[in-house]
């Protein structure tokens, strides 16, 4: 099963854990399942328009998914997809 | 709420704000949470922001994020915040911080003047994000 490492700050909305298996045959899917599972970890993910908050990154492996096909990236069962947030401010 | 900074932790991260004017700098607080929540290391980090926007913004990259994850679990520690600066400008978080904070963390923010003069205020986001509530900073153990 696909797994999503939890970044430290998001952990209290995972009951503490830092790896979640998910399904999903994309990123997009996974992502869906996360926050259905963990209702309150949404709103430090998605804007209220449903679009990823800035801070947002996923890599799938060592890879940003941007830099593939974003949220259609495709995932296998063997996939890790790592939440990772850009920590910025001013 | 308040966040235990042992005097040459604060230190540290108050000669990082100073080294980086008169850029922004930043890195993490490594250390445990309770009540108060403990930091037992820093970890400065180079502001990955563009030439021209360092002087009132920082970045620290994914990449740079998730090393310094690593290296806080190596040490069995875990990440509880981080710092920045504001170079000649108030310790208060900005609009800017708010929109990029993240949940949990506690975030110092040191305002240094002329590369010199500094001071530090804590502070920790709302569960909804819509604003920072301050948390106090304990210095000394004999204040636990």
């Amino acid at each position: 099963m696909t797994t999503i490492r939890i970044p430290t700050p998001l952990r209290g909305y995972t009951g503490g854990q830092s790896e979640i298996p998910v399904t999903g045959e994309t990123v997009a899917q996974a992502l869906a399942d996360l926050t259905a599972r963990y209702p309150a970890i949404k709103p430090h993910l998605l804007q209220d328009d449903g679009e990823l908050r800035p801070f947002v990154n996923l890599f799938k492996g060592e890879e940003n998914v941007n830099d593939l096909q974003g949220l259609e990236t495709s995932l296998t069962e063997t996939d890790k997809l790592l939440l990772i947030p850009s920590i910025a401010g001013g | 709420m308040s966040i235990h900074i042992p005097p040459d932790l604060l230190a540290k991260i108050h000669d990082h704000a100073r080294e980086s004017h008169p850029d922004e700098g930043a890195g993490f607080l490594f250390g445990a949470d309770g009540d108060p929540r403990s930091v037992s290391a820093v970890y400065g980090l180079p502001n990955a922001r563009e030439d021209g926007a360092r002087h009132d913004r920082f970045l620290i990259t994914p990449r740079d994020y998730l090393k310094g994850e690593l290296e806080a679990e190596r040490l069995g520690l875990e990440i509880v915040g981080v710092f920045h600066s504001h170079p000649d400008s108030p310790n208060q978080p900005s609009e800017y911080d708010r929109e990029w904070a993240q949940p949990y963390f506690s975030y110092v923010i040191t305002s240094v003047y002329a590369a010199r003069d500094v001071d530090s205020r804590s502070w920790r986001l709302a569960e909804d994000r819509s604003k920072f509530f301050e948390e106090n900073i304990v210095l000394g153990r004999e204040d636990l």
